[in-house]
């Protein structure tokens, strides 16, 4: 097997694990997670493979259902961060260097404050939630991405085909459209793939703590932060599988991002 | 005087930032819909409405938001911010009381993860697409995608419930009084904390050096020192190293921010009561003043973190230090 084959070999099982996983979630109804205090605190057996919990839900289910809903907030919030991060990081490329001064200003803003303390700071804002969270790592993820965007930007900008372009009357609103953001597609879309492991995290860190989800949404943060309750009992299944779905599906979004940038990029694709 | 200019430069920078973070921490905290007095009594407890307006009003609350800034911008600067509603005292003092716990874990990681960071990035760029690097490089991958206080709730499991060698939780022994407790029960009780921090940050600091060291072996003066025989201890020590060194300094203090953020977690997890803790117990119950000032303390220092990774540059880099003499 060569590296082609084998690039689109993971990129293709990593879209098939998450997908499933995503779909699971969504098709697997309430009444599954009813409790059931006959079988509470069992530990991982063939009928419930990753054991079940203080109520006696079944674990795999919760934690399959968790992962869809952290799934769904991941993409639509890194996908806000993308935008956010494509609209500022050329703005700040093209224009002035005041422009410039002030969106890197920004970035240094945001990165500023400690994450998780600004994700505690806009959840708190937010009266906590759903909405918090969602809007916190939307508003939050996009400045690392922002910083690749303008140097590329500011690489490009320096082409022949950019000036030959300025001389001959173009607008910097045209060459924009026109010239440069069609350059940083590749850079955008791995960039949001990449973003989204660490969307995945900080959602479940934060609900973690307490300011997320509701307590009765399924989420893996929630559902760790009820383990932990648990944890000197010795139930140790409640949080060791848990998380390590959640591993396997950030490390797969990891594979799939590292993998298409080999692809897209034309000086790997072919090896 | 290249060195004055830089420092003069950031400080001017950081005092901005610094506005601005304060200006926008404290609209996002008073914009919250979360009702202050209630939190303060918490929830479900019945208050009346003479008993709600005299809280109110003694707060400030019906005074207008820049009314309110402007009171407590002029206390800060005055260096007074503000009586913490949890634990009833001033916020500075609450602050530097967890600020002392909190240090030790931070301190304690940071070093483990610097120094292990370090030493798997150069290992790794060294023997480079070797056996070695590539299972070292699979091993920070997977931790650099685990979240911290899961690493932290499994050492607990296995460390404290099964082998029982260390404590579940806080940062001294039950049922001592304060002054009987050693230094070392208090780093005894640090121990698991701290490596389950040094864990968030340490695989970063290993791929990022692990990349600056394979662009440094591929350089012309690595080839030249090997065509010279010299042995590769010797490159390592000669080249290697002095070359990786600026940006592992700069690495270095830029996983600050990481370690802060990431202490909040593992503080959590092992109930320790540090600066951490103290930010979630302010922002689930409500507790306002508390809550700017961490926020504010965090970010003074993410910025010396900064500052201080920007200075040591223009001091070890002899390119910027000696820069202005000829370049210009």
């Amino acid at each position: 097997m060569n590296r082609r084959k084998k690039t689109i070999f993971l990129i293709c099982v990593s879209i098939i694990v998450i997908f499933s996983v995503f779909i699971g979630g969504l098709i697997i109804p309430e009444t599954a997670l009813k409790a059931d205090f006959s079988i509470k605190n069992s530990s991982p057996s063939l009928n419930h493979i990753f054991g079940t919990d203080y109520m006696g839900r079944d674990m795999f289910l919760r934690t399959i259902k968790g992962m869809s809903t952290s799934i769904i907030i991941g993409m639509v919030s890194s996908f806000i961060s993308v935008v956010i991060a494509v609209v500022l990081g050329t703005v700040a490329g093209t224009f002035s260097k005041y422009v410039d001064g002030f969106v890197c200003w920004l970035i240094d803003f945001v990165m500023g404050i400690p994450h998780i303390i600004l994700l505690i700071l806009i959840s708190f804002a937010l009266g906590r939630g759903f909405k918090g969270i969602f809007i916190g790592i939307a508003v939050t993820h996009w400045t690392s991405l922002a910083r690749i965007i303008r140097g590329e930007v500011i690489q490009i900008k320096n082409e022949q085909y950019i000036k030959i372009s300025k001389k001959m009357g173009k607008s910097k609103f045209y060459i924009m459209k026109n010239h440069i953001l069609p350059f940083i597609i590749p850079q955008t879309i791995i960039g949001g793939i990449l973003l989204f492991p660490h969307a995945i995290l900080h959602e479940a860190s934060v609900t973690f703590l307490g300011f997320g989800l509701s307590p009765e949404t399924p989420a893996i943060g929630i559902i760790l932060s009820e383990s932990m309750k648990y944890i000197t009992t010795g139930y140790w299944w409640l949080a060791f599988f848990p998380g390590l779905v959640l591993i396997i599906v950030v490390v797969l979004f990891d594979i799939l991002g590292e993998n298409i940038k080999l692809l897209i990029n034309p000086y790997t694709s072919q090896e | 005087m290249n060195v004055i200019k830089i420092i003069f430069k950031n400080s001017i920078r950081m005092i901005t930032l610094l506005i601005a973070v304060a200006i926008a921490s404290f609209i996002l905290v008073t914009s919250s819909p979360i009702d202050p007095v209630q939190s303060y009594v918490r929830e479900g407890v019945a208050v009346s409405a003479e008993q709600r307006e005299e809280i109110a009003n003694y707060w400030g609350l019906y005074n207008s938001p820049i009314e309110r800034f402007e009171n407590w911008g002029k206390n800060i600067l005055n260096g007074d911010m503000g009586t913490s509603l949890i634990y009833r005292k001033p916020v500075s003092e609450v602050i530097g009381e967890k600020f002392q716990s909190s240090i030790i874990l931070m301190s304690i990681s940071w070093i483990i993860s610097g120094i292990l960071g370090f030493v798997l990035g150069v290992i790794m760029g060294v023997f480079e697409s070797s056996k070695i690097d590539k299972f070292i490089r699979n091993i920070c991958f997977i931790i650099s995608s685990t979240p911290s206080f899961w690493i932290g709730m499994m050492f607990l499991i296995i460390f404290s419930v099964k082998l029982g060698w260390f404590p579940i939780g806080f940062s001294v022994p039950i049922g001592v009084s304060s002054d009987n407790i050693t230094f070392s029960q208090k780093l005894y009780h640090a121990i698991l904390p701290a490596i389950t921090l040094s864990f968030s940050s340490f695989s970063n600091i290993a791929l990022h050096t692990r990349a600056k060291i394979t662009e440094i072996m591929k350089s012309n003066y690595i080839l030249f020192a090997k065509a010279r025989g010299e042995s590769l201890f010797n490159i390592i020590k000669r080249h290697v190293l002095r070359n990786a060194l600026i940006p592992a300094v700069t690495l270095q203090f830029a996983s600050i921010s990481e370690i802060f953020g990431g202490s909040i977690l593992a503080e959590q997890v092992f109930s320790y009561p540090g600066l951490g803790q103290t930010a979630v117990d302010a922002g689930l119950r409500g507790d306002i003043p508390l809550l700017l000032g961490i926020a504010l303390i965090s970010s003074i220092f993410v910025f010396l973190g900064n500052i201080i990774a920007n200075i040591l540059y223009a001091v070890l880099d002899p390119k910027i230090r000696e820069g202005a003499k000829y370049s210009e």
